[in-house]
């Protein structure tokens, strides 16, 4: 095994899984050790993907079950960041709810490695494993507040939806199987007939069971009672970390051993899109809590990503990435600013608690009123940008439908996010919150609103890290 | 007598994984069941591994299927763990009483 330094981050990864396991074993009290450890592990592990794997051109390893391109090693990089940041600033609200563990940083850490072997998979047992992998540190994760009803009841229903779906996404690996005899995505994509109805049946299946990982309408169901339920800070890691996995995945699908049946499923990712787009803006006028608005939301940016992937062209791959990078930027900040709502060691999280927030707390409502109006779109900040190289992509590959539906949605979204802005600003105020907040909060805010508010000036930057990924 | 070919094999794990799948939505009363239905489901993938796998003369089905035996193990296992956390915070598993996240 020549290359066996391509996977040095995954082993690196699982052996201080390990050595974490046994140190929170036999040291007492060693949740902080171990919460800073992680840090420096995923700190650790992105600069060793940095080093081994980013200028790869396209290695498989270990009999072609394992691909190494650019588009694995930079999401990679981009999971193990969001990861850190999620970690960095989880303790304070940990420790206000009395769940401040050493198993929090280590089932993190365990569902990112299943995210990593996922990202570069290239075959459906290892996809499978990673997938698994992933899923059973995040049931545990939304039940993290296991004496709350809200949290376990979270966990219950994330549990049996995610279960169902990777049951269904197995079916369809099963059929895909069956039908062109091998496992590896290279061999399937050149085994495709497309007149064979067993196939497309299984490409729906597993669409269907990604479409339930991302929270795609109409498998969205699970995400709002989910997202309501967990503590915050899981919340903040669902929002973020597996999105970005479960979009390389769908990328790696459907533009490897799906690509030349592109007319049998961009339909259905049309579809997906259009109804995630359509069903997140109006479902989240109603809401009252602000965890359950950003799950519609966040299903809502789900089905613009999509769009930039049902386009089935390079172009419109580049801008989903894009826009899926500010989206997470955007989300940091806004439970940021979540986890700065706190009085004496009690979250708020109803839009109620937002009222008159500017009076007494002028920047931090700032920054809420930057990171509202980027979700919204609204030019020159970061998200407007997001959503202009999607319907760019989507114009050029002449969907107009799709680009007239996304911008009617973005109109209706924005009512939701100016509603927020209208009560923090115009409303009666209420009594201040704690202003203690630790180091990690106050620089995730910054670092988060200031990329927002700056990224017109230099948006090469990301345009060019991403320009590289040439996956068709 | 007539033989028993892959065809067999095959509408028996989709009539398997149909009785998982609706035994999941129709159940109204205990989550156990959602469970049991769950095992139901990843036992017909196993059959349809299994039957491509001699089918094809192809081992890679066959190992699939060690790897889903396995990982649905862990997964009875982390499900049931929820159960008994959810149990002791509400005091019932009836499904129809899961309810207190809507809106």
């Amino acid at each position: 095994m020549s290359n066996i330094e391509l996977v040095f981050p995954e082993i690196f990864i699982s052996l201080s899984i390990m050595f974490l396991l046994i140190l929170g074993v036999f040291k007492k009290n060693s949740s902080k050790i171990i919460q800073n450890l992680s840090l420096l592990i995923l700190l650790i592990t992105a600069v060793i993907t940095f080093n081994e794997t980013l200028s790869v051109k396209q290695i498989t390893l270990f009999n072609e079950s394992v691909i190494i391109d650019y588009l694995s090693s930079f999401m990679k990089i981009v999971t193990l960041l969001a990861a850190f940041v999620v970690l960095l600033i989880s303790p304070n609200y940990l420790r206000a709810f009395k769940i401040f563990k050493i198993e929090y940083p280590i089932l993190i850490l365990s569902s990112v490695l299943g995210m990593m072997i996922m990202i570069s998979s290239n075959d459906l047992i290892v996809f499978y494993m990673g997938l698994e992998l992933q899923s059973l540190a995040l049931y545990v994760l939304a039940t993290f507040d296991r004496d709350k009803l809200k949290s376990s009841e979270a966990g219950l229903k994330y549990f049996v939806l995610s279960a169902l779906s990777s049951g269904l996404l197995l079916y369809g690996c099963s059929l895909i199987y069956g039908f062109t005899g091998s496992t590896n995505f290279d061999v399937i994509a050149n085994q495709f007939n497309a007149n064979e109805y067993a196939i497309t049946f299984g490409i729906v299946f597993i669409l269907v069971g990604l479409a339930f990982k991302i929270s795609a309408v109409p498998f969205h169901m699970w995400a709002p009672d989910v997202y309501e339920g967990s503590p915050t800070s899981v919340t903040l890691f669902f929002t973020i970390v597996p999105k970005i996995a479960a979009l390389t995945v769908f990328i790696r699908f459907l533009f490897v051993p799906f690509l030349n049946l592109i007319e049998q499923w961009q339909m259905i990712l049309v579809f997906l899109s259009i109804a995630s787009m359509l069903f997140g803006a109006i479902a989240a006028i109603g809401q009252k809590n602000l965890k359950r608005l950003i799950a519609y939301s966040s299903i809502s940016h789900v089905g613009y990503a999509l769009a930039g992937l049902a386009t089935g062209s390079n172009d419109g791959v580049q801008s989903s990435i894009i826009y899926i990078i500010i989206y997470i930027i955007m989300n940091l900040g806004f439970f940021s600013c979540l986890l700065m709502m706190k009085r004496n060691n009690v979250y708020y999280e109803q839009i109620d608690d937002l009222s008159g927030l500017s009076k007494n707390h002028p920047m931090l409502s700032l920054s809420l009123l930057i990171i509202l109006f980027s979700l919204a779109g609204i030019p020159p900040l970061a998200g407007f940008f997001a959503k202009f190289y999607i319907f760019k992509s989507v114009i050029e590959q002449s969907m107009y439908f799709l680009a007239i539906v996304g911008l009617l949605a973005t109109v209706v979204a924005a009512f939701y996010y100016l509603r927020i802005i209208k009560i923090m600003y115009f409303d009666k105020e209420k009594e201040s919150y704690d202003k203690d907040h630790s180091l990690g909060l106050k620089f995730s805010l910054t670092f988060s609103t200031l990329i927002i508010l700056l990224y017109f000036i230099f948006p090469s930057q990301l345009v060019d890290a991403v320009s590289n990924i040439n996956i068709i | 007598m007539i033989d028993v070919g892959l065809g067999h094999y095959l509408t028996l794990g989709a009539v398997i994984f149909s009785i998982g799948v609706i035994g999941i939505f129709l159940n109204r009363k205990n989550i156990i069941v959602i469970l049991m239905s769950i095992e139901l489901i990843l036992l017909a993938v196993n059959i349809n591994l299994v039957s491509f796998s001699i089918y094809l003369g192809d081992l890679s089905g066959q190992v699939f299927t060690l790897f889903i035996l396995t990982v649905a193990a862990a997964e009875a296992a982390i499900g049931l763990a929820i159960i008994v956390v959810y149990y002791r915070n509400a005091g019932t598993i009836r499904v129809e009483e899961i309810d207190k996240l809507k809106g």
